[in-house]
C-alpha cells in the first residue's frame, strides 16, 4: 500500500443550521485518483473547499502527510500551494496574460526567480497545448482553453495533490475532451487528484476510485468496478440509473 | 451681433491686459485640484481597502473588533464630508484650528489648507468608489489566487486592485474634473485661484460678463482636456485588443497575429460560431444530447 496524503477524518460543515457535510471520512494515497460524483447539492463542492481551506470546516480533521491542517493556526497558504484547485469557473486573473496567471504565484508565493518561473510556466503550457497562447489574456481564448491554463497555473505551483471541481461542467460538449485529456494524462503520470465530476466515463476508466455522496454523507466508495459496475446501496443504484437514463 | 463683436473685443482686451492674473489663477486651480486629486484618491484607497479587509468569526476577537471599529471611522468619515458643503468644510477647517487652539496655531498657509479640504473632500467620494471597484471584482479571482497560496495582501496588490483601479478610473477622472470646478470656492478662505480672479479684477473694472466669459472658456479648456487625456490614459490601460500567436519552437517571435471577433460586446469570451449558436439555442432551444 502507497504512502497516505490526505486523510479525512470525521469532516463536518454547516452552514448555520444546515448540515452540508456530516462525518465525512476517507483517505486519499499517492497517486490516486478518486472521482466524486453525486446529486446536485450534496455537498461534493463543499467538501473539495474544505479540504482546500475556503471553506472551515465545522469540526472534524484534515489530515496532509499527518498534519491537521484544519487546526487553528496553521497557514493555509503554505498548504494550498501543495494542494491546488481547478474551479469549475476557470478564475483566470483577468488583468494578466496566460503566460503571469501562471507565473504569478511562483514569484509571489514561492518566490522563484523570475525567468525560472517563466521557464516552469512555459513547461507546464506546452504540457496542455496552450504556449501558443502565452500573450492571450483570459477574455480572448475559449473555455477549454481557459480550463487548460487554470490546470497549468495550478500544475506550475509543484503541488503534490490536485483538486477538480466540476472542470468540464461550464464547457462547451466539443471542448470538454480538450480538458479530460489533459487531465487523463496526469493521471497517467501519476499525479495524485480528487475529481468532482459528472462525466461518468472519466469516472469509469481513469479514476482508482470512486466516491458517492448524498445529502452530505459518502453513501458508497471503491473501485469504479465496484461502485458504477455493482453498486451495493439503493440510492447508488438510483443515481445511476437516473444518469444512464438522461 | 454688435453685442457678440463687442464681447470679443472686451475679452481680448481682458485677456491682453490681464493675462497673467488669469494664467496664474489657471496654475493655481491646475495644482490645487491635481494634488487634492491625488492625495484623495489615496485618502480613497486606503480607506475602501481597509473596509474591505474580510474577517470570519473564527478570527480573534481583537482583530474583529478593529476592522469593524476601523469601518465605523470610515462611514463616518465618509458620510461628514460627503454630507456637507466643501465651501463650510473650508471655513471649518481654515477657522476651526486657530479657534481650537486659541491662535496660538494658524495655518501655515492657504495652500496647506486648501489642499487638505479638496483631498478630504475628495478622498470621502473615492472611499465608496474604490471600495465598489474592490467588490465588484468577481469573488472567483479571489478564490483562484488563494488556491495557489496567495495571502490576502498578495490577491490584493496583484489581482483585485489593478482590475479595481482600471474601473473606477472613470470616477477618479469625474472627481478631477469637479475638483477643477469645485475649488473655486475656495476664494472663501482667501485661496487665489483661477475664479478667484474673476472677483479681484471685476472688483477693479466692472467688465463682470466680459470676464466671465474669459472664466468660461477658461474652466472648459481644462475639463475637456483633462477628459481627454482620461481618455487615452484608459485605452493604454486595456491593452491591445489583439495578442500575437507564439509558435512552439520559437517562443519569442511573433507568428501571426489573432484578433478577438466580439472584444466589447457583452459575449466578449465567446467566439462568433458560439454566439451564433447561442442565437440558435434561445430560438430553437438546445440539440439533443446536449447537457
Ligand atoms: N456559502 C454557503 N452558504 C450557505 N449554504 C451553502 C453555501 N455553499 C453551499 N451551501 C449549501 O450546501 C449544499 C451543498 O452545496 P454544494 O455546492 O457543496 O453541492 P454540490 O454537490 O457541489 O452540488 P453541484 O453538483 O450542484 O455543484 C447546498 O444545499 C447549498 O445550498
Ligand atoms: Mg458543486
Amino acid at each position: 500500500m502507497s504512502e497516505l496524503v490526505l486523510e479525512v477524518r470525521h469532516l463536518s460543515k454547516s452552514f448555520g443550521s444546515n448540515e452540508v457535510l456530516r462525518d465525512i471520512d476517507f483517505t486519499v494515497s499517492k497517486g490516486d485518483v478518486t472521482a466524486i460524483i453525486g446529486a446536485s447539492g450534496s455537498g461534493k463542492s463543499t467538501l473539495l473547499r474544505c479540504i482546500n481551506l475556503l471553506e472551515t470546516p465545522t469540526s472534524g480533521e484534515i489530515l496532509f502527510h499527518g498534519q491537521n491542517v484544519a487546526a487553528r493556526g496553521t497557514d493555509p497558504c503554505a498548504y494550498r500551494t501543495k494542494v491546488g484547485m481547478v474551479f469549475q469557473s476557470f478564475n483566470l486573473f483577468n488583468n494578466m496574460t496566460v503566460l503571469q496567471n501562471c507565473m504569478v504565484g511562483q514569484t509571489k508565493v514561492l518566490r522563484r526567480p523570475s525567468d525560472e518561473a517563466r521557464a516552469t510556466a512555459l513547461h507546464y503550457l506546452e504540457k496542455v497545448g496552450m504556449a501558443p497562447y502565452i500573450n492571450a489574456k483570459p477574455r480572448q481564448i475559449s473555455g477549454g482553453q481557459k480550463q487548460r491554463v487554470a490546470i497549468a497555473r495550478a500544475l506550475a505551483m509543484g503541488p503534490e495533490v490536485l483538486l477538480f471541481d466540476e472542470p468540464t461542467s461550464a464547457l462547451d460538449p466539443e471542448m470538454v475532451g480538450e480538458v479530460l485529456t489533459v487531465m487523463q494524462d496526469l493521471a497517467r503520470e501519476g499525479m495524485t487528484m480528487l475529481v468532482v465530476t459528472h462525466e461518468m466515463a472519466f469516472a469509469r476508466d481513469v479514476s482508482t476510485h470512486v466516491v458517492y455522496m448524498n445529502q452530505g454523507v459518502i453513501c458508497e466508495e471503491g473501485t469504479p468496478e465496484q461502485v458504477l459496475g455493482n453498486p451495493q446501496k439503493k440510492e447508488t443504484q438510483d443515481f445511476l440509473a437516473r444518469f444512464r437514463g438522461q | 451681433m454688435q453685442r457678440f463683436l463687442d464681447l470679443c473685443q472686451d475679452v481680448a482686451l481682458l485677456w491682453q491686459n490681464y493675462w497673467p492674473g488669469y494664467l496664474n489663477g489657471v496654475k493655481n486651480t491646475l495644482i490645487l485640484a491635481l494634488i487634492g486629486t491625488v492625495i484623495g484618491c489615496v485618502i480613497g484607497l486606503v480607506c475602501g481597502i481597509l473596509n474591505t479587509i474580510p474577517y470570519s468569526k473564527s478570527d480573534p476577537a481583537p482583530k474583529r473588533f478593529l476592522l469593524k471599529l476601523i469601518r465605523i471611522v470610515v462611514r463616518v468619515y465618509v458620510e461628514v464630508f460627503r454630507g456637507t458643503p466643501m465651501i463650510l468644510q473650508a471655513v471649518f477647517i481654515y477657522y476651526g484650528l486657530p479657534y481650537f487652539t486659541y491662535n496660538a496655531v494658524q495655518w501655515p498657509s492657504v495652500w496647506a489648507a486648501s489642499i487638505l479640504v479638496v483631498s478630504i473632500n475628495t478622498g470621502a467620494y473615492m472611499a465608496e468608489s474604490v471600495r465598489g471597484g474592490i467588490i465588484s471584482i468577481d469573488p472567483g479571482q479571489t478564490e483562484g489566487a488563494k488556491a495557489i497560496g496567495m495571502t490576502h495582501f498578495q490577491t490584493m496588490t496583484s489581482v483585485i486592485l489593478p482590475q479595481a483601479l482600471r474601473n473606477i478610473m472613470p470616477q477618479i477622472g469625474n472627481n478631477f474634473i469637479i475638483n477643477v470646478k469645485d475649488s473655486s470656492v475656495m476664494f472663501i478662505i482667501t485661496f487665489t485661484e483661477f475664479f478667484a480672479f474673476h472677483r479681484y479684477i471685476t472688483g477693479i473694472n466692472m467688465m463682470y460678463f466680459p470676464s466671465a466669459t474669459v472664466e468660461m472658456i477658461g474652466y472648459l479648456t481644462m475639463t475637456l482636456i483633462a477628459s481627454f487625456i482620461l481618455r487615452w490614459v484608459e485605452k493604454r490601460m486595456d491593452g491591445s485588443d489583439s495578442y500575437e500567436l507564439v509558435q512552439a519552437d520559437q517562443l519569442t517571435m511573433a507568428a501571426g497575429t489573432y484578433t478577438h471577433p466580439d472584444k466589447g460586446t457583452p459575449f466578449d469570451e465567446r467566439s462568433k460560431e458560439h454566439r451564433e449558436r447561442v442565437r440558435q439555442e434561445l430560438k430553437y432551444g438546445r440539440p439533443k444530447g446536449d447537457r
